[in-house]
């Protein structure tokens, strides 16, 4: 079967890999915009602990022979206690200066982090092999589905809706939805601001290393995934604006999407795909797609 | 060092400094440095002076450096020629990213500013030109204005400065022109700005322009120093090199860039040899690989300075001595 002249499995398993990449879009741009809404930072170690993720599963499997399964847990919690002592002892010092300097703190957290890893393990990659469970694939009829791809994207879509969810339909959501809009009054009302501000770094960055642990059988674990990743990551929150949660997740997987489609039809513009919509879109709608300007 | 007799006699002095320095030191190693002097100061003017961070400058410096290097090299245009082409495909590039860019605010503008400086690097990775991640290789000096013998390190080195003091010179007019003040206006208070009556997005487009034009000269000028041009120069590393340099020596002071450049040029080449003392000193063995983790330090530099040198040696120097200078702002 052929769609467009391309044969209808390829163009639907580049689909697929498109959905797992804007996946990965999606956590970390909302993982972004959470911790943008109450600390007005903007993460760029966000790639950064993306990569500790993937790295964290692979130490897990090779050194401590803990499964994927374990590190799916356990990895987003050691990266996320490494998130609370950076907010702890560094970006808080920060919060009442301008926003760049917390770009620069994080900018300069990467290069450290990506220089130690850099210095171990150099720039090639680690293969980490898909677990027993999701191995193989599954014939639908009209295409064939690799299982662990298809897992990246369920599992991606169901953590960042419960993040929605959370966020917007709950208590603790609406404590936090008030701590992004005024902080000072919250407090007031008695809760406990500084604390609820470390958990959502920390909890920002575990969704950043539970992508990294997901994407860590699908490309290979290496000290660089992260920083050419955030860049794009970037581009997708220019394109949503980072008012809008669910904004965040349409954006990061359509985009994925868009680039996916963009290595079939016209693969030399597939990694620069994101950058020019961007641009398109500043051109239309310079607040973003879903943005309020903050 | 407000006093203006003081001023002078300190800018003759590191002018003399400058015109002595090939004799002691290797020429092509100042020439870099004066290159990477020249790229801080112009990335200063929008920091420093306007409050724009921008992420990007590695699109106009290795953007600047590409073209320049193409065209003395395949085109034969005199080197003049190519340095100018170079400058003015900084300011296209910088017309081009800065009119997008200012459509928006604050930190969203250092991220269009990134990303887009990205997608030059992906071009420049995958034009034909370029030489992929090979590089353009073997730029000619070729003769300034057709009878100035480049191929000396010693004439070229006295050019550089030329063109160094020329761009410094152009930035320092700059603040303290008419326009230099509304720059300085928009950067302590946007909206109060636009309430006086002033067009600030295109103050704010001008000035991303001549900074991106003179970061286009200093890195058209770096290409032919060194004869070649590589994707280093696109990559956002570079980008954050400069941030790094501008802050060392400290933001919206008119000589902290270039302090900054020539200490971080410095750390850069003689790391290998930092850690070998400090490995030597301490007998922890670690430290003998230092020079092979140029980013850990820069990485480190950047946190200390964010946590607790936000001024800058030349910002502390001036505040040491009560004179804080105006727009150096926490």
């Amino acid at each position: 079967m052929e769609l467009f002249g391309i044969p209808l499995q390829a163009l639907l398993s580049q689909l697929l890999l498109g959905l797992v990449n804007g996946s990965f879009y999606a956590m970390l741009s909302l993982g972004l915009a959470v911790i943008f809404g109450l600390l007005n930072v903007i993460n760029f170690a966000h790639g950064t602990l993306y990569m500790l993720g993937a790295f964290a599963a692979w130490i897990g499997l090779t050194y401590f022979n803990i499964n994927y399964w374990a590190m799916l847990i356990l990895a987003p919690l050691i990266v996320g206690a490494f998130g609370i002592v950076i907010e702890k002892t560094m970006l808080r010092w920060l919060y009442k200066l301008d926003h760049l300097y917390g770009l620069l703190l994080t900018f300069g957290i990467t290069l450290m982090v990506e220089g130690v890893f850099r210095s171990i393990y150099g720039v090639s990659g680690q293969p980490y092999s898909v677990p027993d469970a999701l191995q193989g694939a599954t014939n639908l009829g009209f295409m064939v589905l690799p299982n662990y791809r298809a897992w990246v994207v369920l599992a991606s879509v169901v953590v960042c809706f419960s993040t929605w969810f959370v966020i917007e339909k709950t208590r603790l959501g609406a404590y936090l939805r008030a701590g992004t809009e005024n902080p000072k009054l919250v407090e007031a009302f008695g809760i406990n601001v500084p604390l609820m501000v470390t958990l959502t770094y920390g909890f920002g960055v575990a969704l950043a290393a539970f992508a990294g642990v997901l994407a860590a059988p699908v490309i290979q674990v290496s000290p660089l995934m992260g920083s050419n990743l955030i860049i794009v990551v970037f581009a997708v929150v220019v394109i949503g604006g980072m008012g809008s949660i669910l904004g965040s997740i349409v954006t990061g997987l359509g985009l994925g999407v868009i680039e996916g489609l963009t290595r079939v039809f016209y693969p030399e513009l597939s990694a620069t795909v994101v950058f020019i919509i961007m641009a398109i879109v500043l051109m239309i709608r310079p607040a973003g797609l879903f943005g309020k300007e903050k | 060092m407000n006093n203006p007799l003081n001023k002078k006699l300190f800018y003759a002095v590191l002018l003399i400094l400058a015109l002595l320095a090939p004799f002691g030191l290797y020429p092509v190693f100042l020439m870099k440095m004066l290159c990477f002097a020249l790229f801080a100061c112009a990335f200063n003017l929008l920091i420093g002076y306007t409050g724009l961070l921008s992420f990007g400058h590695a699109a106009f410096f290795g953007g600047a450096g590409y073209v320049a290097g193409q065209a003395i090299k395949a085109w034969g245009v005199p080197t003049e020629i190519g340095l100018i082409l170079g400058t003015l495909t900084g300011a296209l590039i910088g017309l081009v990213m800065g009119l997008l860019a200012i459509r928006r605010q604050g930190i969203y503008f250092t991220m269009i500013t990134l990303a887009l400086a990205q997608m030059l690097f992906f071009v420049a990775l995958q034009a034909p030109f370029t030489g992929g991640e090979d590089g353009l290789q073997g730029i000619p000096r070729g003769k300034l204005l057709g009878f100035i013998d480049l191929s000396s390190d010693m004439t070229l080195y006295y050019v550089v400065l030329a063109i160094a003091i020329g761009g410094f010179a152009l930035i320092v007019r700059t603040i303290h022109s008419p326009f230099g003040q509304v720059l300085k206006a928009i950067k302590e208070n946007e909206p109060r700005a636009i309430s006086l009556g002033y067009d600030v997005d295109r103050y704010k487009l001008l000035a991303f322009v001549l900074s991106a034009a003179l970061t286009g000269l200093a890195g058209s000028t770096k290409a032919l120093v060194l004869g070649f041009e590589t994707l280093t120069d696109v990559h956002w590393s570079m980008s954050g090199l400069v941030v790094l340099m501008t802050l060392v020596g400290g933001l919206g002071t008119i000589i902290g860039p270039i302090v900054g450049a020539v200490i971080i040029i410095m750390l850069e080449n003689k790391l290998g040899d930092i850690g070998n003392w400090l490995a030597s000193v301490t007998h922890i063995e670690w430290f003998n690989t230092l020079g092979d983790s140029v980013t850990i330090v820069t990485g480190f530099i950047f946190i200390v300075c964010v946590l607790a040198f936000r001024r800058g040696i030349v910002g502390e120097i001036l505040n040491l001595f009560g004179k804080r200078s105006a727009s150096t702002s926490h």
